[in-house]
């Protein structure tokens, strides 16, 4: 063995356990002195359906068990059964807060296996709406945080700086949240006249607000006391975790699948930074997706001077037919890595896709992570770490 | 019945509809070229594990190996501690066997699911039988990565487990579990991960219908009246149907 | 209220009786008013919406009314497994501290309903009989998120006492008395180094000690940044999350109008409360009338202050909470304590 071997994860108490307690409906339960607590399903601080079974000593965790599931769709049956078309339908609902990043890998994987390349425009507008969707999301995202620490304001300012970005989403595609606008080698449409100023405009908004989030909360005393230090994932545990995405690179780590990864869309072409922080809690994973939030900005203005013209779709049937091969995709989305391993078989349809989502790595990290930690800081980890439910439920 | 040509997966793909071969050979690159740094990782990897790999592909510039049964946990210490590959991506299952038509051969209520060939094919690499399962490993420090393959047979249904060495494989082999019924050897606590307590069948085999599509069919009753002066069925069927009968 | 002497001589009982209505309407009133502008208003403007708008016409003005007549005729829901009796009564216990504290301010030369000769004493002495009744409500609810609430909420009641007693002491030994008439009056009659146009408020010389008050009286409050026990994102309003209807009013009445009273001793004791600098010659009858405003206003700026404040910072953490009160407020209260009483006794 070449590399030393962090610690395995030690389950502190029997994890049976958990098996009555967490998946049976049960009411308050005092157990020698520990208290079992149950955060969710509906809780204000995880975001959406995700209940979490702490055994509390006095304000202390000494082990959680996240259960899941409640959100579960049954994508990889599901995707069995539906053309390639109407998948993109469904997998934009996976992450729903930056859903046009999800549909764009897997259509990259069926026109892979096609042997068809959408043509350069439609690479090009592809990566822009990606980015904004990264955009959108890491905005809410600093306005949201601020919220599950306690401050009530920057939670409206994210919202309210999001409904620009998501406007100009809804310009181009029709939809704020869904846009299912990718085709099969290429898009749908072209954008709109007026589109490439209106968003420079918007993201001359969007940099201020960083700004303003950078004063408001990030450099705000009390946010600092709340997350410095606050759930510390070191960077070995995490990548045997499966963490990714601004989480891993807040531990330091210089990966993104955007520079490092297999070439896609057009990031080969562009020039940008890819931030890490040392620190690895939960204030470094706050200020990595600031300044990635700026990172975007600077490239989507990039891309837009690049913007060429052209056809935005290439010459494919009309009814797409997939040739037999697997074809794996990865890519840099907003929450993480995100993966698509397709199987065809020939059909108009797959075969069978595994969806790989980011958000089920870095939650599946939390029974390690929460041991020892205050019920507070549960709350600044669980905004801190940035999952969407349906990314980890699928 | 769809009628499937199955290509080699080691030659580049062609669109579908131009099948016809000109005159002129044009040398079109391999897209499943390995480049340099995954061949010498597949290559590592080969001298490492030696005996154990069964199989080794290689699909869009990603290495594929299959591996042993009982040498799955090995692999993953080769992967994770010679090797440097300690991010892990995922661990999944997949059964290679076509889905029966639903109501039998008599053709089912669902006429709009895309219709897969009913030989069995089992990719690249290949397998012994209808269960597999698969995994990705990465390393954070490059762009190499390499997904593992090995099968599990379908009588004793007994897979290692990887949670050892990347503590990370905990959820995706409770996942894989309750999906397939793949029991995972040294995971220390197998209990349902999306599924309620008690859910019985494991959901993702081909043998487990869509239940959704047994209790409805799709696209079920569409309370429309039809167009004035249209004997079509008002419930628009996507094309794509209409080509496989 | 010897001001109703001069109209007309009415009995003791009497005087009692339109002193406790008073109070009674009084009390839900300024809850009404603090709640309204600053929660509803303030805070939306704050947060690039508008509030309400629609109730009453005017910018929504009703609004509180209407949510307080709604409040009033809900079901009565009591969790099955709360001690009924506890249940109850905690919000009494909290509205009633609130009431205490308004029988010694001072809104006029002789608007008081007391004008005890211990006022400060009484006031710090009754604000801390809520802490009671918070402890009453998370324990009675039988919800394990309550309980966590309410002993956050005693743990950190107790702990900020100390820092709102230090900063009002060193008041107490600038002005010489306890009676907050008293210290009005040695506000609105003192002079600064000779110059006494503005009279001598004390939130000049008692800086730090205003300083003090504003974080205790926060605390005190569970406000944010100390709102732990109502940690709206953790603990759905910890203590108060079993109760509706018009027990949830009576913590609302409670709350807001503690935070009224609060921002009016701070009003009193580092404003100058309802006096105007004596040196502007008005007389008492003029300041019958405009000392309520006069008071107002002032109550209104500190309220302002304390609910920007509670807008915009997040909340700390149980542990940073206790660890500032105890090491570093009761810390300073002390210093400035002794900083007083040295410049006192040589100046």
């Amino acid at each position: 063995m070449s590399t030393t071997n962090p610690p395995l994860p030690e389950f502190d108490i029997d994890p049976r356990a958990f098996r009555t307690l967490a998946d049976a409906q049960m009411g308050v339960e005092l157990d020698t002195g520990d208290m079992i607590l149950n955060l969710g399903p509906q809780h204000p601080a995880t975001h959406g359906t995700l209940r979490l079974v702490v055994r509390l000593d006095g304000e202390r965790v000494i082990a959680a068990d996240p259960v899941i599931g409640y959100m579960h769709r049954g994508y990889e049956k599901l995707v069995e059964f539906r053309t390639y078309p109407q998948i993109t339908t469904l997998i934009n609902r996976i992450d729903w807060l930056s859903s046009f990043a999800n549909e764009v890998p897997f259509i990259d994987a069926a026109e892979k296996l096609m042997g068809v390349e959408a043509p350069p425009r439609a690479q090009y507008i592809r990566t822009i709406l990606t980015e904004l969707s990264r955009i959108s999301t890491f905005v809410l995202f600093l306005g949201e945080m601020g919220l599950q620490v306690g401050a009530l304001t920057p939670a409206f300012y994210g919202f309210r700086d999001r409904e620009h970005v998501v406007n100009l989403i809804e310009a181009v595609t029709g939809g704020r949240f869904h846009p299912n606008f990718n085709r099969v080698g290429g898009l749908k449409d072209d954008l709109p006249w007026g589109w490439v100023n209106e968003t420079r405009t918007v993201l001359k908004k969007i940099y201020d607000a960083c700004d303003t989030f950078e004063d408001l909360v990030a450099g705000n005393e009390i946010f600092h006391a709340r997350t410095k230090g606050v759930g510390i994932i070191p960077p070995e545990i995490g990548a045997a975790y499966g963490v990714s995405g601004s989480n891993l690179r807040a531990s330091g780590v210089d990966w993104d699948l955007r520079r490092d990864g297999a070439p896609y869309l057009v990031y080969r072409d562009l020039d940008f930074k890819v931030w890490t922080h040392p620190d690895g809690d939960s204030f470094a994973r706050y200020w990595v997706r600031l300044q990635e939030t700026r990172e975007s900005c600077r490239m989507v203005l990039q891309l837009l001077d690049a913007l060429p013209s052209g056809p935005i779709m290439a010459k494919v049937p009309r009814i797409i037919k997939v040739p037999e091969g697997e074809v794996w995709t990865e890519v840099e989305n907003p929450l993480g890595q995100m993966g698509y391993y397709v199987f065809s078989k020939g059909a108009t349809g797959p075969f069978r896709v595994k969806i790989r989502s980011a958000s089920f790595s870095n939650v599946s990290i939390l029974p390690w992570l929460l041991r020892g930690v205050f019920v507070p800081d549960v709350i600044t980890i669980l905004a801190s770490l940035y999952f969407i439910l349906g990314d980890i439920d699928r | 019945m769809t009628d499937v040509t199955p290509t080699d997966p080691g030659e580049p793909q062609e669109p579908q509809e131009s099948s016809t071969a000109t005159a002129v050979e044009e040398v079109a690159p391999d897209p499943h070229a390995l480049d340099d740094a995954h061949a010498e990782l597949l290559a590592r990897f080969e001298n490492e594990l030696g005996a154990a790999v069964l199989d080794t592909g290689k699909a869009f510039g990603m290495p594929i190996v299959r591996v042993q049964r009982n040498e799955w946990r090995r692999a993953a210490e080769v992967c994770r501690y010679t090797l440097g590959l300690d991010f892990l991506s995922y661990v999944a299952g997949i059964d290679w066997m076509p889905a029966p038509k639903e109501g039998g051969d008599d053709g089912g209520s669902d006429t709009s699911s895309p219709v897969q060939p009913t030989e069995t094919t089992y990719g690249i690499t290949g397998s012994d039988g209808r269960y597999q399962v698969f995994a990705r490993v990465q390393s954070t420090h490059g762009n190499v990565g390499i997904t593992l393959k090995v099968d599990v047979d379908e009588d004793a249904l007994l897979v290692q487990s990887w949670v050892p060495v990347y503590p990370g494989a905990d959820w995706h082999e409770r996942e894989t579990w309750e999906m397939y019924g793949f029991v995972f050897e040294g995971h220390p606590a197998l209990r349902h991960l999306y599924l309620p307590t008690g859910f019985e069948g494991h959901p993702l085999r081909k043998d487990y219908p869509l239940l959704s599509r047994v209790v409805k069919p799709w696209p079920g009753l569409v309370d429309v009246e039809a167009m004035p002066g249209g004997d079509d069925d008002a419930a628009a069927e996507p094309a794509a149907a209409e080509e496989a009968s | 209220m010897s001001a109703l002497s001069f109209a007309v001589d009415i009995g003791w009982g009497t005087t009692l009786a339109i002193k406790t209505l008073v109070i009674l309407m009084i009390v839900p009133a300024t809850a009404l008013i603090l709640g309204y502008t600053f929660l509803l208003k303030m805070m939306s403007h704050m947060q690039s919406r508008l509030g309400p708008m629609d109730p009453g016409g005017f910018h929504g003005w009703f609004q509180l009314v209407g949510d307080g007549m709604k409040f009033m005729q809900k079901e009565d829901i009591m969790p099955a497994e709360a001690d009924r009796r506890v249940f109850a009564m905690a919000p009494m216990v909290v509205v009633v501290s609130t009431f205490l504290i308004f029988l010694v301010i001072p809104a006029g030369p002789d608007i008081v309903v007391k004008n005890l000769n211990v006022g400060v004493f009484y006031a710090l002495a009754v604000s801390s009989l809520s802490v009671i009744g918070v402890l009453m409500a998370g324990w009675a609810s039988a919800n394990k998120f309550s309980l966590l609430g309410a002993l956050r909420a005693a743990a950190q009641l107790i702990a900020y006492e100390l820092p709102l007693l230090l900063a009002i002491v060193g008041v107490v030994i600038q002005a010489s008395t306890m009676n907050l008439q008293g210290i009005v009056g040695a506000q609105s009659t003192g002079s600064i180094f000779g110059f006494d146009g503005l009279g001598n408020p004390y939130i000049l010389t008692q800086f730090v000690g205003f300083a003090l008050f504003m974080i205790a009286a926060q605390a005190e409050l569970t406000q944010t940044p100390f709102d732990m026990p109502v940690a709206e994102s953790e603990l759905v309003a910890g203590y108060m999350v079993e109760y509706s209807g018009f027990r949830f009013l009576f913590f609302f009445i409670g709350e807001f109008g503690t935070a009224f009273a609060f921002a009016a001793i701070a009003a009193t004791i580092f404003l100058g409360g309802w006096a105007l600098p004596a040196s502007w010659g008005l007389s008492v009858g003029l300041m019958r009338f405009v000392g309520p405003a006069v008071l107002f206003a002032k109550i209104m700026f500190v309220a302002f202050l304390m609910f920007w404040v509670r807008f915009t910072y997040p909340r700390l953490r149980e542990d940073q909470l206790q660890a500032l009160a105890w090491k570093v407020l009761i810390p300073i209260g002390l210093l400035n304590i002794v900083a007083t009483a040295i410049l006192k006794v040589a100046m």
